[in-house]
């Protein structure tokens, strides 16, 4: 079990059910459970589809895509089967809220995947939870199985005489199982290589049918629109960006831990006021706002408004909603090696400038920052991150590059620092690894 | 080859899950692991043999999921998270430590085959940094002594 912690400004809708045992069916009962699904066998899906758009309610996987014009680009008439897909991977470094919604109120997910269904005329949905993940799987099972003792899923739901099913799928280690057109692949038995785009999940997607893919968290928010009204979710946030975030704060703050506060907070109350700011008297000296895969933001940047469009405007991305804060004690070219080391073992190796960029980056920054730089090392990083953005079949690539060129540029004297022949001068000691330079 | 009951059970009621039979595959696969210890030449057989799979196909499959592992592996897999938000708060270090104790890296087994080591990508856990796996079990808020803590526990339990 994980802990939970709560501020006063804190407003709870994903999160209202935390800690109140609503894994139990009857006391998700008592919590308003299975309500909003009851609401919504009695609308039409037009009319679900248009209270999503509405309410402001954004992709919370990463993208940011409006949920409800997302359900809108299914057709209506289909000869194949449309399915509902939930992404439970969340692999996204820095990002850990989709496990508390599993772990908490997993009846929530299957509200909102039934009434994701109900919207764009599909009867089938499925749940997916990284593989790491196995006591959620078992969580979710039980509340699935649940549902279906009751007559919550399967045929002639409520006695609604329409029928839905719902069905549990455990992945097995794959950070790029996450991207959306892999993770089908990854449902149908296969290794995680994306698809090519158009057609788009929402025409053609799970065994040719038209699937709508969204994030725990999304299909989460669901039922409350659909209780609360879409212009409640709307006002929770600024214009275009409705409803809460569960915010994953970590690294060097006082109090880390998953938060709910409006779109829109303020990133640096949120690590000042929320987090308790910087612990053991340091300095705040970075923040990555949105998982790994969003450009870097220096301290004197966090006066910013955390929606998806403000972030965009800062120059970086509203991401997972995993703020990892970085104190003035990080070695940020560490920071940016770690960081590629990663998207170097997650890399599914498909397209070129992916496999080959994020393995060249991590040798690089290996003999970097071990004290084996040279000077033209640090434009050659920024130039190799600059030439995979959007050369690359999925965002992995962009991923990758988006981090590493703003530390380069954002904390350049740091790498020019590591250039006196000795190893980085945050660290003692350490060896000078002999790895190759690359000839641009 | 036999499997357990609970696996059988389990793995008839996913057949019915999708319209096509090859969409258990991977969830397969990790179950199986987690009763043999690993995917043998002879799990592989088998689990090709059920979905009308070559044994090609399964072993592309395997080698593309972090968790899938055709060799045997210790008793309990200890996964430490070097991460981002781990690395921040001692990850590495955690790691270090584990390599010191159990004398073994990354992948490593002990000799009496009680314990592996593996540095793994984030695990979901960042705000309960620095974390680690142990198997399925998620350790959190780890520091040095607490991590020889959770060992020694894994220790006692493997000798009861
Ligand atoms: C490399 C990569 C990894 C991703 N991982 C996840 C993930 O773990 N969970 C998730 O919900 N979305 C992830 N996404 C985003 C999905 O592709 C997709 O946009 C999302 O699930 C759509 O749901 P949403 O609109 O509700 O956000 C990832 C994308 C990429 C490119
Ligand atoms: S960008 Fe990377 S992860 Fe995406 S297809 Fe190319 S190699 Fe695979
Ligand atoms: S970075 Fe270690 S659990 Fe997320």
């Amino acid at each position: 079990m994980t802990d939970l912690v709560s501020h006063p400004d804190e407003v709870r809708v994903v999160s209202k059910r935390f800690g109140k045992g609503a894994t139990n069916i009857d006391r998700y009962l008592e919590l308003d459970g299975y309500k909003a699904v009851q609401k919504a066998l009695g609308m039409q899906p037009d009319v679900i589809v248009n209270e999503v758009k509405n309410s402001g309610l954004r992709g919370r996987g990463g993208a940011g895509f409006n949920t409800g014009m997302k359900w809108s680009f299914v057709p209506k008439q289909s000869a194949k089967p449309k399915y509902v897909l939930c992404n439970g991977d969340e692999s996204e470094p820095g990002t850990c809220k989709d496990r508390l919604i599993f772990e908490h109120d997993p009846h929530a997910v299957i509200e909102g995947v039934m009434i994701a269904g109900f919207a764009v005329g599909s009867t089938t949905g499925y749940i997916y939870i990284r593989g790491e993940y196995r006591y959620l799987l078992e969580i979710m099972q039980k509340a699935i199985g649940d549902a279906y003792a009751r007559g919550f899923l399967g045929k002639n739901i409520f006695g609604s005489g329409r029928n839905f099913d719902i069905y549990w799928h455990g992945g097995a280690g794959a950070y790029e199982v996450g991207e959306e057109s892999a993770l089908m692949e990854s449902l149908e038995g296969k290794r995680g290589i994306p698809r090519i785009r158009p057609p788009f999940p929402a025409v053609v997607g799970l065994w040719g049918g038209p699937t709508v893919i969204n994030n725990a968290e999304t299909l989460a928010s669901v039922p409350h629109i659909i209780l609360g009204g879409a212009d409640w979710f709307a006002n929770l946030g600024p214009p275009k960006n409705g409803g809460t975030r569960l915010f994953c704060l970590s690294g060097h703050v006082e109090r880390p831990g998953v938060y709910e506060l409006p779109m829109g907070y303020n990133l640096k109350k949120m690590i000042y006021e929320v987090g308790g700011g910087i612990p053991n008297g340091h300095k705040l000296k970075a923040v990555v706002p949105g998982g790994s895969s969003c450009p870097l933001l220096t301290a004197d940047e966090v006066d910013v408004s955390m929606d998806f469009d403000s972030m965009m405007k800062a120059g970086s991305m509203l991401g997972s909603g995993g703020v990892v804060i970085c104190d003035d004690t990080t070695c940020m070219v560490k920071f940016a090696l770690r960081i590629m080391k990663f998207y170097r073992h997650e890399s599914c190796g498909w397209c070129i400038p992916c496999r080959e960029g994020t393995d060249w980056l991590e040798k690089t920054l290996t003999r970097f920052h071990s004290g084996g730089g040279l000077k033209k090392d640090i434009d050659n990083i920024q130039y190799l991150s600059e030439n995979m953005l959007g050369r690359t079949f999925c965002p992995l690539g962009d991923a990758a590059a988006m981090p590493t060129i703003s530390i380069v540029k954002k904390f350049r004297k740091e790498f020019e620092d590591h250039l006196q022949g000795r190893p980085c001068p945050f660290e003692k000691e350490g060896k000078i690894e002999q790895l190759p330079v690359m000839a641009v | 080859m036999k499997f357990s009951d609970q696996f059988e059970q389990r793995f008839a009621e996913m057949l019915t899950h999708y319209p096509t039979k090859r969409s258990v595959l991977v969830p397969t696969l990790l179950f199986v692991q987690d009763e043999v210890g690993y995917l043998s030449d002879e799990v592989i057989e088998e689990i090709a043999q059920r979905l009308d799979l070559t044994e090609l196909e399964v072993r592309n499959v395997i080698s593309y999921y972090s968790m899938l592992t055709t060799r045997p592996r210790g008793k309990y897999n200890v996964q430490v998270c070097t991460n981002i938000a781990c690395l921040l708060r001692g990850g590495e270090e955690l790691l270090e430590h584990c390599e010191t104790k159990l004398g073994i890296g990354h992948k490593g087994t002990t000799a009496d085959g009680l314990f592996s080591l593996e540095e793994v990508e984030c695990i979901g856990a960042c705000s309960w940094a620095p974390a680690a796996q142990v198997n399925y079990d998620f350790h959190e808020n780890l520091t040095v002594h607490k991590m020889d803590k959770v060992l020694d526990e894994y220790k006692k339990r493997a000798t009861q």
